[in-house]
């Protein structure tokens, strides 16, 4: 089984927790992965930046044009989590857009990613229906697990359909938005949060989109099992560094 | 063999919707209801009519005497700076802010480079009535000032993009958030065959009006529908998908995309997306762009605002992989020399980008019999400081 599928059984609501690979600085990768770990966070999404995240808002754009900047590529990443998995064993999934995939080979890109322990993909602009035509032989071939996104928007027969086809969990876009957009979740939100929930998916759904603190992060999983945040911990990062992720988390956590 | 796209929004192996899931709806909507509306009567009379009546349609296809004497050649110009507005662009945003009613928009959003598709763009929705919002680079706010005011003036709203190279390519990144930000209400007028399906093949359709008239025209002056030759700058091709729209079946006739070679090919100053650019995925689209070996996209460099977009529509990566349509690379340098010729032999000052078109003559023989109609995208008011800087006029 799958990391990520073994976490989903664990009787608690999930923490992920989403950064850009190369930021604050280019070799903060694996000392970010490990302090996340050791504060308690359940599941961590490594950004692999993109020079145009177009569903993605000012915070991840900055930290990926900052990535890139400071001189991260796809090679490079891979280098620093060759020795990942002697020290962190929770699941790593890895979000980046298509291009970077499509140009390193996608085939040589699964490969890889399954050498250094990756468990998942999120990729915001590779289309269900082309993964299923296309690509999910070879991710599946390779151990990994591709996350689609629904939105409010998104029909009940779509949902049905990403659900089947979906083999983790299904990352929940909390409102029509690029990322880090909003704050906090009023009436429309909790109402979609308890339609979904009230479809019985066979997969879990992750909240992600709007989560930055303990308040949104309970919201949240109410209803779901687990929710992502990315711009606010990114922002933390800009603000503290690297040396006070367990105050972040604890924060998120309600460990005060 | 046809160069069309199929049921799946492909042109052989490009085109798709590489689109996030936010998109999917406004996508999928459009995708499903786009033909039919097209094909509605009502929609093709109010269509037609404002071509005729608002733009200015049919725009003349002349024959450039002297131009054709010094090339020694026949040589026809598509008037399409003629059109309201000064350029083709329009033709489309006519036909999308139709299809918007119709779809029951009341937002319109659009990218624009040098500011011809967003003036395009804020001019329909003013005869609409409809909010509209055109993203530029900061960059280009800065170097077009002259269209951010037009479009000002026009009621619409220029917001800033900011992020990455705050140029055109930034721009479409921001018109696409902004539509993710609002589902609901908002078409995005996007202003060439770029972007994901089914927009290459909309745009192409509306702007197929301008080889629809080439054919009667030169069966006019001619006696035959078909030239031997349809020339057309490609930026992200939205003028060329229309010229050769009602061609591109027809082997007979030759296609020649001129693409903005910058300082050079080789310069690594270049916007010739086809001849530098690998297969990737740009802005919800599988085609040719120019990137690095790991997949991010780089930007390109003209003197042309317009021709500097780092990829190039799914329907002519499909003309240059096929060889169907001749890609011939045109430096700032030629181009404005053209831009130049053209005015002092046939009074008509083009805008750069259709500069470019009209600068293979210099080094491309045609047969002294050879029918060769030259797509005249725009007119150049907008260029005269590039003009005036470049010539010391």
């Amino acid at each position: 089984m799958n990391r990520i599928q073994t976490k989903l059984q664990d009787n608690k609501k999930l923490l992920s927790i989403y950064f850009s690979a190369g930021y604050p600085a280019l070799n903060d990768t694996v000392d970010i992965i490990k302090r996340l770990e050791n504060s308690g966070v359940d599941m961590i999404e490594i950004g692999l930046p993109f020079s145009d995240p177009l569903a993605d808002g000012p915070t991840i754009q900055e930290s990926s044009t900052k990535a890139l900047k400071n001189g991260m590529h796809t090679e490079l990443l891979f280098d620093q989590l060759q020795d990942i998995r002697k020290s962190v064993s929770i699941p790593l999934i890895l979000m980046g857009y298509f291009n970077p995939m499509l140009q390193y080979g996608v085939e040589a890109f699964c490969q890889k990613c399954e050498a250094v322990g990756i468990d998942g993909f999120i990729i915001p602009d590779l289309p269900a229906e082309v993964y299923h035509d296309q690509y999910k032989a070879i991710f599946e071939r390779y151990g990994l697990i591709n996350i689609f996104l629904i939105t409010p928007q998104t029909s009940e027969a779509r949902i049905r359909y990403i659900d089947s086809i979906s083999d983790g969990f299904i990352y929940m876009v909390s409102s029509a938005s690029t990322t880090g957009a909003q704050s906090g979740f009023g009436s429309t939100q909790q109402d979609y949060f308890e339609r979904i929930a009230n479809m019985h998916l066979k997969n879990p759904q992750i909240v992600g989109f709007g989560i930055s603190n303990h308040e949104t992060f309970t919201q949240a999983t109410t209803h779901a099992k687990g929710a992502i945040i990315g711009s606010a911990f990114i922002k933390h990062l800009t603000n503290k560094g690297t040396k006070h992720i367990d105050e972040f988390v604890d924060g998120v956590l309600g460990k005060f | 063999m046809s160069y069309h796209v199929n049921k799946k929004g492909y042109y052989g192996q490009f085109g798709g919707a590489f689109i996030p899931e936010m998109l999917y709806p406004n996508i999928e909507e459009l995708r499903q209801k786009y033909l039919s509306i097209m094909a509605e009567p009502d929609f093709k009379t109010e269509f037609e009519q404002l071509l005729k009546e608002y733009v200015g349609r049919p725009t003349p296809l002349y024959f450039a005497k002297r131009f054709s004497e010094k090339y020694n050649t026949k040589i026809y110009f598509k008037r399409e700076d003629l059109c309201h507005t000064g350029a083709h662009k329009v033709n489309n945003t006519i036909g999308q802010i139709l299809m918007a009613k119709r779809l029951g928009k009341t937002r319109i959003i659009a990218e624009t480079g040098a500011g011809q598709h967003g003036v395009a763009t804020a001019t329909v929705c003013a005869l609409a009535g409809l909010e509209c919002i055109v993203y530029m680079g900061e960059i280009d706010i800065a170097r077009q000032a002259p269209n951010v005011a037009r479009m000002k003036m026009l009621g619409a709203e220029v917001r800033p993009a900011m992020s990455g190279s705050r140029t055109l390519k930034d721009a479409t990144n921001e018109a696409i958030r902004d539509w993710i930000n609002h589902p609901e209400d908002t078409h995005y007028i996007i202003g060439s065959a770029v972007g994901p399906h089914p927009y290459p093949d909309m745009v192409a359709r509306f702007q197929s009006v301008v080889s629809e008239e080439i054919k009667w025209q030169l069966n006019a002056a001619e006696g035959t529908e078909n030239p031997d030759y349809v020339v057309a700058c490609v930026g992200g091709g939205s003028n060329a998908a229309g010229a050769y729209y009602h061609f591109l079946n027809d082997e007979r006739v030759g296609l020649i995309a001129v693409e903005a070679a910058g300082k050079g090919v080789d310069t690594g100053e270049s916007a010739a997306t086809s001849i530098l650019g690998k297969e990737g995925i740009i802005h919800g689209s599988k085609t040719l762009l120019m990137q690095t070996k790991d997949g991010q996209i780089t930007e390109p460099y003209s003197i042309s605002a317009g021709l500097d977009y780092p990829g190039v529509g799914p329907m002519h990566a499909h003309l240059y992989t096929t060889k169907r349509a001749e890609f011939v690379p045109v430096t700032d340098d030629d181009a404005m020399t053209a831009g130049l010729t053209l005015s002092q032999l046939e009074g008509i000052i083009p805008a750069i980008e259709t500069a470019h078109a009209f600068a293979i003559f210099e080094n491309r023989t045609f047969k002294p019999n050879d029918i060769v109609v030259v797509c005249l995208s725009g007119r150049g008011d907008k260029d005269l400081n590039t003009y005036i800087d470049y010539f010391k006029l």
